[in-house]
C-alpha cells in the first residue's frame, strides 16, 4: 500500500481551528490557560492554536505581547523519556516556558500524533518539575490509538484507527512542504 | 558524534564540539526552574578519580552529574588507597567491579586518562578532568561556551573570534585544549608568553605566539589569563613574580587597551595581583564567576552525549515513538 493523504490542508486547518473552539469553551475562557507544544511539530501546532484562540477571541496580538493573551511556549521531553537506553544519544530541543510559568494555570500539551502515551507520560514528570499546573489538558493532531499507558487525550483532531505496521506522518508548513496527514506501510 | 570517551579537545570535531555547545545551552535553563534536577540518568554510577587537588572541577563534575540524578562517588588521592600505593590499574579494576558508568580523572601524569579509556581495565566512560601538563578539555569546552554567549550571541561556532591566551603556556594543559578546539570553532588564537613558559615546538600549533602582551590586546575580543602555576615550576622560568606582574599581567591599564566589548577569562583559581590584578578580576568585564556557572551546564552536556544513550552497537531498531 502506498503513503495515502488522510488529511489535506484544508482539513489540518479546520481541525485544529475546532480544537481551538473546544479548548476555549472547556477553559472557560483563556485567563490561566497556557499552550505548551512538545518539538518538534507540537510546537508550531501549538502556535497555530494560540493565534486561533486569539482570533476567536479577538485578541490583538500587541495585547499577547503584553500577557494579556494566550501565552504559549514547547517543552522539550528527551530528558524524560523511557527509552534512553535504547537508543542513540538524542540531541535537545528547546523549552521555553512562558514568563508567567505554569503554576496554577491551565497547561494544554500539544502534540502531532497520540500512539504508545509515553511522550505525553515524560511530558507530564518534565511539567511536575517546571511548576504545579491547576490542570493538565492534551490536545493531538492524529490519535492513532495502541496505547501503552492509561492516557487519554481531551482534544483530537482526527481519530485515525492504525495497525501497529503503519506509520503515520503529520506534514506542517512550518518545517515540511505542506500540511497533510498521510499513513503508510513501514519499509515504504 | 561524540564517541565513548572524552579525552582531549583534539578528538573533537567542529559538528561535536557545537553539538556539545548546543546542548549546554539547553541544559542550562534547568537552572532557572524550581526543581534543576533531571532523571536522565538515574541509575548510572559517575566516579570522580582525582589525583591531584582540585576545587571546582571535581564540584562542577559532581554537581553536573547530581543534577541528571546519577549517583556519584569521589574518589581522591588523599585518604584513600592510593595514598597506600595502588596501582592505576588496581584502581580501575576495583571500580570496574562496582560497576562504574563513567570514570572522570584527573592526574598528574599526561596520557593517564588515554591509558584508563585503551588498557581493557574498564568498560565505562572516561573523562578526562586534566592531565598533567596534556589536556583539560572541559575546561576549552566551558571557555568555549563562555565566549560563544558573549560574542556569537550563544549559537554556531567561534569563526573570526580572536582569542589571547596569555600566561604560562609551558605547563597548562587548559592553554593546550583551548588552542585545539577554539582553532576548531574558526578563531584564531594567538598565545602570549615568556619564551621561557613556551613549550618547544609551538611554532607547529595551529595559533599565532607573541611575547608582548601590549601588542596583542588592542586586536582581540577576549583574552584568557593563565595562572602562574608554580607548584609545577621546578626551575626559574622569569626573575620574580613582580617582573612577571608587569611584562604579562594584566591590569586596568591594559584592560584599557583591549576593545571596549572585549572580555577576560580566566580558568581559576586567580593569583591577584600575579597574572590578573584584583581591578580587573572585579571588573564587569572579567566572566570568571559565570565560567564557573557555564561549567556545570557543559559538564552536564558532556555527561549526557556521553552516557544519556546506549552504545551503538546495542541499540534497538524502530522504536520511534
Amino acid at each position: 500500500m502506498p503513503e495515502r493523504t488522510v488529511l489535506d490542508a484544508s482539513d489540518v486547518r479546520r481541525a485544529v481551528r475546532r480544537m481551538s473552539h473546544e479548548i476555549l469553551e472547556s477553559a472557560k475562557g483563556v485567563d490561566d490557560l497556557v499552550i505548551l507544544g512538545i518539538p518538534t511539530r507540537g510546537v508550531y501546532l501549538a502556535r497555530r492554536i494560540a493565534a486561533a484562540i486569539r482570533q476567536i477571541e479577538e485578541i490583538e496580538e500587541s495585547e499577547a505581547i503584553d500577557g494579556q493573551g494566550v501565552p504559549c511556549g514547547s517543552l522539550d521531553i528527551t530528558l524524560y523519556r523511557d527509552d534512553l537506553r535504547l537508543r542513540e544519544v538524542r540531541a535537545l530541543e528547546p523549552t521555553s516556558i512562558p514568563p508567567e510559568g505554569i503554576d496554577g494555570r491551565v497547561v494544554v500539551l500539544v502534540d502531532d500524533v497520540l500512539y504508545s502515551g509515553r511522550t505525553i507520560r515524560a511530558a507530564l514528570d518534565a511539567l511536575a518539575d517546571v511548576g504545579r499546573p491547576a490542570a493538565v489538558r492534551l490536545a493531538v493532531l492524529v490519535d492513532r490509538g495502541h496505547r501503552e499507558l492509561p492516557i487519554r487525550p481531551d482534544f483530537i483532531g482526527k481519530n485515525l484507527p492504525t495497525s501497529q505496521s503503519e506509520t503515520v506522518h503529520v506534514h506542517l508548513t512550518e518545517c515540511d512542504d505542506d500540511d497533510s496527514v498521510t499513513i503508510a506501510q513501514v519499509g515504504q | 558524534m561524540i564517541g565513548r570517551h572524552l579525552l582531549s579537545a583534539q578528538d573533537l570535531t567542529s559538528a561535536d564540539a557545537v553539538r556539545i555547545l548546543d546542548t549546554a545551552g539547553e541544559l542550562a535553563t534547568v537552572t532557572d526552574r524550581s526543581v534543576k534536577k533531571l532523571p536522565t540518568l538515574r541509575g548510572r554510577t559517575v566516579v570522580t578519580l582525582f589525583f591531584e587537588d582540585s576545587t571546582r572541577t571535581r564540584i562542577s563534575f559532581e554537581l553536573a552529574a547530581k543534577r541528571l540524578s546519577a549517583d556519584v562517588i569521589n574518589f581522591a588521592a588523599k585518604g584513600s588507597s592510593l595514598s597506600k600505593g595502588e596501582s592505576l590499574k588496581d584502581t580501575a579494576l576495583t571500580l570496574e567491579a562496582m560497576g562504574a558508568d563513567a570514570v572522570i580523572i584527573r592526574h598528574g601524569a599526561s596520557g593517564a586518562p588515554y591509558r584508563l579509556a585503551n588498557a581493557g581495565w574498564i568498560q565505562g566512560s572516561v573523562i578526562n578532568a586534566g592531565d598533567g601538563t596534556h589536556e583539560h578539555p572541559t575546561q576549552a569546552l566551558l571557555d568555549a561556551f563562555t565566549l560563544r554567549n558573549h560574542l556569537r550571541a550563544g549559537s554556531g561556532d567561534l569563526a573570526g573570534a580572536r582569542v589571547a591566551i596569555v600566561g604560562d603556556i609551558l605547563h597548562s594543559r587548559v592553554a593546550r585544549s583551548n588552542v585545539a578546539l577554539l582553532r576548531t570553532l574558526g578563531a584564531q588564537v594567538t598565545v602570549v608568553a615568556p619564551p621561557t613558559l613556551l613549550p618547544y615546538g609551538v611554532h607547529t600549533w595551529p595559533c599565532d605566539v607573541s611575547y608582548d602582551i601590549d601588542d596583542v590586546l588592542p586586536h582581540v575580543d577576549a583574552v584568557m589569563m593563565l595562572r602562574v602555576q608554580a607548584e609545577r615550576m621546578a626551575g626559574s622560568y622569569f626573575p620574580n613574580e613582580l617582573e612577571y606582574s608587569r611584562r604579562y599581567g594584566l591590569d586596568s591599564r591594559r584592560m584599557a587597551l583591549m576593545p571596549d566589548e572585549a572580555i577576560v577569562l580566566h580558568p581559576g583559581p586567580m593569583n591577584r595581583g600575579v597574572e590578573i590584578s584584583a581591578e580587573v578580576a572585579d571588573s564587569p568585564r572579567a566572566v570568571v564567576v559565570e565560567q564557573v556557572t557555564n561549567g556545570v551546564h557543559v559538564r552536564m552536556a558532556v555527561l549526557y552525549l556521553l552516557l544519556g544513550g546506549r552504545p551503538e552497537e546495542l541499540m534497538v531498531e524502530g522504536a520511534d515513538r
